[in-house]
């Protein structure tokens, strides 16, 4: 191999990599553009909805879902999947309102439904790391077992605002300088979480468990403790999850959230995060969320049918996927060309 | 030899149920020498590089590491105890850099146990310097040749400071001068001090790189000898105990009328203008460097993938392009490379595989006939040689041999005209390999054109009645038997014969 080839061979490789770069930001950069076309379309048609009030209600309404997809991003990227979090929503909701409603702090309060989420959480991680039963029927089993619980604990009951502390209330729906707590929060865990998955080696593990669980096997990655690990901080901030959406709502009934599970998993793809794991950001998960939730305002504000949103959300879940498909065929006949001639 | 080996199994055995895997295997490997394992597929040599890889644990016996008998619990415990394994195709994390692959659980840290990111790029950089290969450590790995992905397994391995480097037919996949080029790093890390156990089908392999060879058979020891001193027929003599006919026993036969012609070609950025035929009763070897884009005009010709330009004729009528049910309405069967991956479905039966193919025709009134499948089975396992125990167990317990001799039954059950194999004997051991010559050789005399793509020379040159060579995607030469040497093959497989 001679000096010259060396240095013709570079170039291309690195803008190769250049390429692959911008694919994987470009998930990101056209999740905010297509944002900003909705935002823009829609501020056109209504002025209204760029209201503070408007931008406030987009803000809290996005801060719940946001939360749960960051900890659902963690387990997708290990290559599995979390379905009973809307439940374990539900759970955390009730029984945390049950609690303060008979004389419980917010501190206690709060603290008791992130352990209730965490116990989920490390059922589904148990069950799936250890027994090696399918993410997917683990997580549905559980989905209906939470709920189960939490119309057994309800017994029909609901929780209602004005038992609440007021305390819990004002986090559900107080600022600081004018934003909300709840994005705040939501925008704390997602950095946090974030930045541990990118910067620090048992971080990059979950990417490599996801990307070839063979290989991290081989590598000596303790794949079992990280999956387990995912589910767990899954569980918990959907326990978190759970005890905002009281304080957001006040009045719940027994499994509030049901159904939120595939909205979370769908913000979650619309988000990049690839769903055979090992690719993606909890950036682009929560950029996911608030463009779904973005849309159900839009088409508040526009005067459409909700009906339409849930056939939106579909289809810009399938328009999501067929990207990542068609960029990663492109990039792959990219790599090979590039290789073939480098 | 004073020093104790670097690497040591002592009278292990190991046993899988009923199956005795390995019966009192002794082998010591050496800091500073290329140690060749062979054996045919199924002798034992992969549970053996399993049992130094920390995957098995010996039922009786000692592994010794440095003299010292050691317990490999897992993988990481070898690892960590210096012993890498470079498999056949590589695992890596596809979605990952370079550098992560190399570093994964090790990384460079900087301040609060962060990645050293900058670190880890520039300590990969004097790795692949150091083996003298130009990779790019932010590249992806995915996208990487089978030879590349290999060079990130040694440059970990030398980033662990492995003193012992298992290589499980490492180049069974590779080209010509893939193989110079991980040779020279192997021998590179022989004069570093690290002990190799070296484990390759093909046999000029064995007595180029190393110094002594272990061969086994049927899970135990042959002998352990130094190479230089053994002919080939020695060593295959060891293998299979008992001495071969000629290997590549292509009878001569009259081809018949043209049974597939392809023309003029193209698939956008993988081959272009590709125009050959194949007579009925011929063999027709495509040769080429790995990544010339054989298997594609292959994958092309069957209609798994579209292609843009050109056409495919069988028998003198067209094919559509992209659908391999046309494909093989017409007659055509393809024997694919990747036998796990393509050719078979690994949890289903012998006689389920085999019956895949003909499903319609294996129907009684609505439903498929287990009957009729397990007859089907039988005759093809008969006809092939198939060594089996039940045509009912899963085909993941037959050995590579066996298990291409059922994707062979599955594809020759549809009868069809023209046979498309592809790499038809890679990881196959030496007397299988035989027998699927044997078997392609009376398929040609019985009028079938095979067309066959091959990595092995002495197979294309043994086997074919001509030879075309690609070369990044074009068909460079159409070399007649009597004229085709390795030498003439290989210029053109480099680009370097075009003129000729």
């Amino acid at each position: 191999m001679t000096g010259g080839a060396n240095t013709a061979a570079l170039p291309r490789t690195r803008s190769a990599r250049g390429l692959v770069d911008l694919v994987f930001r470009a998930r990101e950069l056209s999740l905010v553009i297509a944002l900003a076309a909705l935002v823009g379309v829609t501020a056109a048609a209504n002025p209204n909805f760029l209201s503070g009030q408007g931008i406030e209600d987009i803000l809290l309404n996005t801060a719940i879902l946001a939360l749960l997809a960051v900890g659902q991003s963690m387990v997708v990227i290990t290559r599995n999947l979390d379905l009973s979090v809307g439940s374990v929503v539900g759970l955390v909701a009730f029984v945390t309102g049950d609690m303060l409603a008979s004389g419980w702090g917010v501190v206690p309060g709060v603290a008791l439904g992130v352990a209730v989420g965490a116990a989920c959480g490390l059922l589904n991680g148990l069950l799936v790391s250890l027994c090696r039963v399918p993410a997917l029927v683990v997580t549905l089993g559980t989905l209906y077992v939470i709920q189960g619980v939490c119309h057994y604990i309800a017994h029909g009951r609901q929780i209602n605002a004005a038992d609440l502390p007021p305390g819990l209330l004002a986090l559900g729906n107080g600022a600081v300088l004018g934003v909300p707590y709840l994005p705040l929060i939501t925008l704390a865990f997602m950095l946090a979480i974030g930045y541990y998955l990118r910067a620090y080696p048992s971080g990059r593990e979950f990417y490599a468990i996801g990307s070839s669980p063979e290989a991290a096997r081989l590598a000596g990655v303790p794949v079992r403790r990280r999956v387990l690990v995912a589910y767990l901080v899954s569980g918990c901030l959907a326990g978190l999850a759970g005890v905002l959406w009281l304080a957001r709502f006040g009045t719940v009934i027994a499994d509030s959230a049901n159904g939120w599970e595939l909205l979370v998993i769908s913000a979650v793809v619309v988000g990049g995060v690839a769903i055979t794991g090992g690719v993606g950001s909890v950036y682009g998960a929560a950029l996911g969320a608030l463009l779904l939730t973005t849309i159900g305002s839009a088409l508040v504000v526009l005067r459409v049918n909700p009906f339409w949103q849930q056939a939106i959300t579909g289809a810009l879940l399938l328009l999501a996927i067929s990207v990542d498909r068609v960029l990663a065929l492109r990039v792959a006949r990219l790599l090979r060309r590039r290789s073939r001639h480098g | 030899m004073s020093d104790p080996p670097a690497l040591a199994l002592a009278n292990v055995s190991k046993s899988f149920g009923a199956v005795r895997a390995l019966r009192e295997v002794s082998l010591e490997l050496f800091a500073g020498q290329t140690h060749a394992l062979a054996g045919e597929n199924g002798a034992g040599k992969s549970t053996l590089v399993k049992t130094l890889a920390g995957v098995h644990r010996p039922d009786s016996g000692q592994v010794l590491r440095g003299g010292e008998p050691v317990t490999f619990a897992s993988p990481a415990d070898a690892q960590r105890a210096g012993v890498a394994v470079i498999y056949q195709e590589p695992t890596l994390f596809p979605d990952l850099s370079v550098a992560e692959n190399i570093f994964m659980g090790r990384q460079p840290r900087a301040t609060l146990g962060r990645i050293d990111r900058g670190a880890m790029r520039a300590r990969a950089g004097e790795l692949f310097a150091r083996l003298g290969v130009t990779l790019d450590p932010e590249q992806p790995a995915r996208g990487l040749s089978i030879a590349d992905q290999q060079l990130v397994e040694i440059a970990k391995a030398i980033s662990r400071d492995a003193r012992v480097l298992v290589m499980d037919e490492p180049t069974a996949a590779l080209s010509g001068n893939e193989v110079a080029r991980l040779f020279s790093v192997v021998e590179a890390l022989r004069e570093d001090g690290c002990a190799i156990l070296f484990i390759s089908h093909r046999l000029d392999e064995i007595f180029a790189l190393c110094r002594r060879v272990t061969t086994l058979r049927d899970g135990a020891l042959v002998a352990t000898e130094p190479v230089s001193g053994l002919t080939h027929d020695d060593l295959i003599r060891r293998m299979v105990g008992r001495d071969l006919g000629a290997l590549y026993p292509k009878q001569d036969t009259r081809p018949g009328e043209v049974a597939l012609r392809v023309d003029r070609l193209t698939r956008e950025g993988v081959f272009t203008d590709v125009s050959f035929q194949v007579r009925r009763g011929e063999i027709v070897a495509l040769a080429g460097l790995v990544g010339a884009g054989r298997s594609e005009v292959a994958r092309a010709v069957f209609g798994i993938d579209r292609w843009d330009a050109g056409t495919v004729t069988v028998a003198g009528r067209p094919l559509p392009a992209g659908s391999p049910t046309a494909a093989m309405g017409a007659g055509l069967a393809l024997v694919p490379e990747d036998r796990r991956q393509q050719g078979l479905v690994m949890e289903l039966s012998i006689e389920r595989n085999i019956g895949l193919t003909g499903l319609r025709s294996l129907r009684r009134g609505l439903t498929v006939s287990r009957a009729a499948e397990r007859d089907r089975a039988r005759d093809w396992a008969l006809r092939l040689r198939l060594k089996y125990g039940r045509l009912a167990d899963g085909v993941g317990v037959l050995s590579g041999g066996n298990q291409q001799k059922v994707v062979l039954a599955k594809w020759l059950a549809t009868g069809p005209s023209v046979l498309i194999v592809d790499e038809p004997t890679r990881g196959i051991d030496v007397g299988t390999k035989a027998e699927v010559h044997r078997l392609l050789s009376e398929l040609a005399g019985q009028g079938i054109a095979v067309l066959m793509i091959s990595s092995d020379l002495p197979e294309v040159l043994g086997m074919a009645d001509r030879v075309l060579v690609m070369h990044e995607g074009r068909l460079t030469a159409e070399i007649p038997r009597a004229e085709a040497t390795e030498e003439s093959v290989m210029a053109a497989a480099t680009g370097t014969g075009r003129a000729a």
